[in-house]
């Protein structure tokens, strides 16, 4: 079983000027295999850096995050990630983007071909394969993106704020999207996001992080993303429940916010 | 004749794309509202304007209107040029051209300074009383002497002869000049210009020099008149006033200053009797005659001069219109372009030049400018391939056998193919001074890119090398490239490869800067994206890195290609034997005007294909720019 296991994680920043920033404290946790986890929090709570220590971006200063039988230990190839901005190359077609990881590893170009056309028609993106992505709308990007992290066929994908730059139609259906996909691959997903409705709607557990230091706040383990794939996501958006969630959680963050503000004042 | 059509031709363009300017503004709906950016959209017929007029003014101050529609102007205005400095020196004496007689301004002039000197010296404190004393009167003395000069009474019947026979000279040219029958030339004087003129080449044929002989008849004139008026000029400045009363007071002048200067050794009263002796020699070199003596002798060169003028008819007003900023002058049996037409080369000679230029056959300095030449392929593969290939073959180089002769082996066969030594077809291959600077600033250009990118990405990623050849890189690259053109020349020769390393230099700094700035501007996201695909570190510089950085990349060889330009110039005008540097520099020491624009547009051209190549790739390759 290859679970994420993430144990007392701690990130500690040093500026030159000799100020400390613990931006992680003992961050534990478990995701089994085939989980989609979203973090929220208020900015500056340590999500993106969680995410970088996930990937193999960042060393933490002390604890180590596992997954399967691997203490991560540097970025790799089964960990794909996708970014707030899409991060394509913007010199190479869509395809050449898709195909880029299978590309790196030599693989036969007849087969990572087909791949590459399997997979921009699961993010429906069929036909759009000899595009140049810098004339690829943001929506269009990001599902660039998706389809270029899941040829590879990873263990865990990491999403840092995927559908953040989105306009709000664009982000329902990359919702669906998401939530397809998860199902279809069963693969284990982090998601960061900054919007409460976001998380609840596509996180089976939501973890609410806290700033300085950057910690775990709170854990709901939620149902809607699970009815998400078979009912319509606007339909839950209007759940009772789903609604007392999010205000909760609003005001959550709402608290902590404040409180920064005050301390900064 | 060409021109004269071009010159019709642009005129119609400029009226013709004026009209349909003006009739343009009232259709276009944007023009309602000034300081709209609209306005400034389209408007290709002010091109044609634009380049008209300049080809126009080209045409115009070059003289090439002139020279195609009135080609014999320009001779017959050196005729006159003739005339009119044989002239000059007569008029300068009268207030023709000056406000006063020249002998009243030089004798005005010299009283001043007789009176100035007089109180130099009464205040020097280093003199001696008895030198001041002897200094003043010799100058009083001076003084004194001038009225000898312009008395009346003095003037010997000598002179007043001469002035007569030269004033009766010119009445009688005055006369004459304008009948049909001047000049009476001998069978002997007239073979003599035909003769010259068999031999004579045409209007610009030499670059500035105009045709001296005169080539029609009004020319043939006023080349007759110069001739005499030379000569009563000459006879008149041979002539001197210097009558026994002058003689008799300069003699006395000069052997007080003998006497004085004969015990003299060095000191301040040798300058001060030297400027007095100066002073006196003036005096009597200057033309100073009694009042009215030469009334008579003004008149008559008044009234030449308004013959010649009314002779001269149209060329008057061909050489103030089609002649502008200047005129055609003559000195001695010379005529040259003065002004615009001398620095400024007709178009029509210019291409009729760069047209020989190219050729081998004249070319510039026994090489064309461009042309081509047939090579062998096996000096091709001879430079190409290194001599040590041979080398490192098995076996040894032949030896001599007894009967004198070599067999060659597989060795030696190999040592004749990179040598080149051997038989094969031949390929056209570009040759001239164009194809010269334009290989040098490609080569220094390619040698620059093929380090400098690589080095430049290095030093974007990695801490050690940016540390490490930061120093070297930021010493050197601040020092205008040609301060180091002395020392690179010497090092390396004032051939290609000297010069093709000074552009090394040159590219290579600009190739550093800009792709390490376009490899450490790469997005982190994009190396980090990379990174999680599983793309190894040479895999990253190789499909991340370095096209992320081609934008920067391209830019900065479109910089290196203009610096490259310049100091190319700039390094062939120091030292060399080819480039349209060399041309110019060349050029510019024999005051070739054609050559030296020749070069500049040349240059221009060039750099501007340079400039086009590269926007082209630049569109080619990374249309993705600015849309990251």
């Amino acid at each position: 079983m290859s679970n994420l296991v993430s144990q007392k994680v701690n990130m500690i920043f040093k500026s030159l000027k000799g100020e400390t920033v613990h931006a992680l404290k003992d961050i534990t946790f478990t995701l089994k295999k085939g989980e989609l986890l979203t973090v929220l929090g208020p900015s500056g709570c340590g999500k993106t850096t969680l995410l970088n220590i996930a990937a193999g971006f960042l060393r933490p200063t002390s604890g180590s995050i596992t997954l399967g039988s691997n203490e991560i230990n540097g970025p790799g190839v089964e960990r794909g990630m996708v970014f707030q901005q899409g991060a394509l190359f913007e010199w190479l077609t869509v395809n050449e983007n898709v195909n880029f990881g299978l590309r790196m590893k030599k693989e036969d170009p007849v087969k990572t071909a087909k791949k590459v056309e399997e997979w921009l028609d699961i993010v429906g993106l069929k036909g759009f394969g000899n595009t140049p992505t810098y004339q690829l709308s943001g929506g269009m990007q990001q599902r660039v993106a998706l389809a270029r992290c899941l040829i590879n066929d990873p263990d865990l994908i990491l999403m840092d704020e995927p559908l953040g730059a989105l306009d709000a139609l664009t982000r329902e259906k990359m919702q669906s999207l998401v939530l397809k996909i998860w199902k279809e691959t069963g693969k284990t997903i982090i998601l960061i996001t900054h919007s409460v409705e976001e998380a609840l709607l596509l996180g089976e557990r939501v973890y609410v992080m806290a700033p300085r230091p950057g910690r775990i706040h709170k854990e709901y383990k939620l149902p809607f993303a699970s009815r998400g794939l078979k009912g319509d996501l606007r339909e839950i958006k209007n759940d009772k429940e789903f609604v007392s969630k999010r205000e909760e959680i609003l005001t959550m963050i709402w608290d902590m916010e404040e409180e920064i503000m005050g301390k900064e004042i | 004749m060409i021109t004269g059509f071009i010159t019709f031709f642009t005129i119609f363009a400029v009226v013709g794309a004026i009209l349909y300017g003006r009739k343009l503004i009232k259709t276009e709906k944007t023009d309602a509202v000034f300081g709209n950016p609209e306005r400034a959209k389209g408007g290709m017929h002010w091109v044609v304007v634009g380049s008209s007029f300049l080809l126009l003014s080209w045409l115009y101050y070059s003289w090439d209107i002139a020279k195609s529609f009135y080609p014999k102007s320009a001779n017959e205005l050196c005729q006159v040029a003739k005339v009119n400095e044989s002239l000059l020196s007569l008029k300068y004496l009268f207030p023709i051209v000056e406000r006063q007689h020249k002998s009243t301004a030089i004798i005005k002039r010299e009283n001043i300074n007789i009176e100035d000197k007089i109180i130099l010296i009464q205040n020097d404190p280093n003199l001696k009383d008895q030198d001041k004393k002897i200094f003043v009167n010799i100058l009083r003395d001076t003084k004194l002497m001038i009225p000898s000069l312009t008395d009346e009474r003095y003037l010997e019947d000598d002179t007043k002869n001469i002035i007569n026979e030269l004033t009766i000279r010119l009445n009688h040219l005055t006369e004459n000049f304008p009948k049909d029958s001047y000049p009476n030339l001998t069978e002997e004087e007239e073979n003599e210009i035909n003769e010259g003129l068999k031999k004579q080449l045409g209007w610009g044929a030499t670059g500035m020099e105009v045709p001296p002989l005169p080539e029609s008849k009004r020319g043939l004139k006023f080349h007759a008149a110069a001739a005499e008026l030379n000569s009563i000029s000459d006879e008149f400045f041979e002539m001197r006033n210097h009558n026994p009363e002058y003689l008799r007071q300069a003699e006395a002048i000069f052997g007080e200053i003998k006497e004085y200067m004969d015990g003299l050794g060095d000191g301040r009263e040798l300058d001060y009797i030297k400027d007095i002796k100066k002073l006196v020699r003036r005096i009597e070199y200057a033309s100073i005659f009694p009042p009215k003596t030469l009334d008579e002798l003004e008149n008559a060169i008044r009234a030449f001069d308004k013959v010649q003028n009314n002779e001269q008819g149209n060329l008057r007003t061909i050489d103030i219109i089609l002649f502008p900023a200047g005129t055609i002058v003559a000195s001695g049996p010379q005529c040259s372009e003065a002004g615009p037409g001398r620095w400024l080369p007709k178009p029509s000679d210019t291409f009729r030049i760069f047209g020989e230029m190219l050729k081998p056959s004249v070319g510039y300095k026994m090489i064309p400018m461009l042309w081509y030449e047939m090579m062998g392929v096996n000096r091709i593969v001879g430079f190409i391939l290194p001599d040590w290939i041979a080398d490192i073959m098995p076996g040894k180089y032949p030896v001599h056998n007894q009967d004198g002769t070599v067999d060659p082996n597989f060795k030696s066969r190999m040592l004749d193919i990179v040598t080149g030594e051997f038989e094969a077809f031949k390929i056209p291959v570009p040759t001239g001074h164009i194809w010269d600077s334009f290989l040098r600033v490609f080569l220094g250009l390619s040698l620059g890119i093929i380090f400098g990118v690589p080095l430049g990405l290095f030093m974007g990623l990695n801490r050690f090398a940016k540390g490490f050849f930061d120093p070297m890189v930021e010493l050197y690259r601040p020092v205008p490239p040609l301060a180091w053109a002395p020392l690179i020349i010497t090092v390396f020769g004032i051939d290609n490869v000297g010069k093709v390393f000074l552009l090394f230099m040159v590219s290579f700094s600009i190739m550093i800067i800009s792709a390490r700035a376009g490899a450490s501007g790469t997005q982190l996201s994009k190396i980090h994206a990379a990174h999680s695909l599983g793309a190894s570190r040479w895999q990253i510089i190789r499909e991340v890195i370095f096209p992320n950085s081609l934008p920067e990349i391209l830019t900065g060889i479109r910089v290196a290609v203009g610096m490259c330009w310049g100091t190319l110039v700039a390094a062939e005008f120091l030292a060399g034997t080819t480039g349209i540097g060399f041309v110019e520099n060349v050029a510019r020491k024999y005051m070739q005007y054609e050559v030296i624009w020749i070069t500049i547009f040349v240059m221009g051209m060039l750099g501007l294909l340079f400039d086009l190549t590269i926007r082209k790739i630049i569109d080619k390759t990374i249309p993705w720019r600015g849309k990251g």
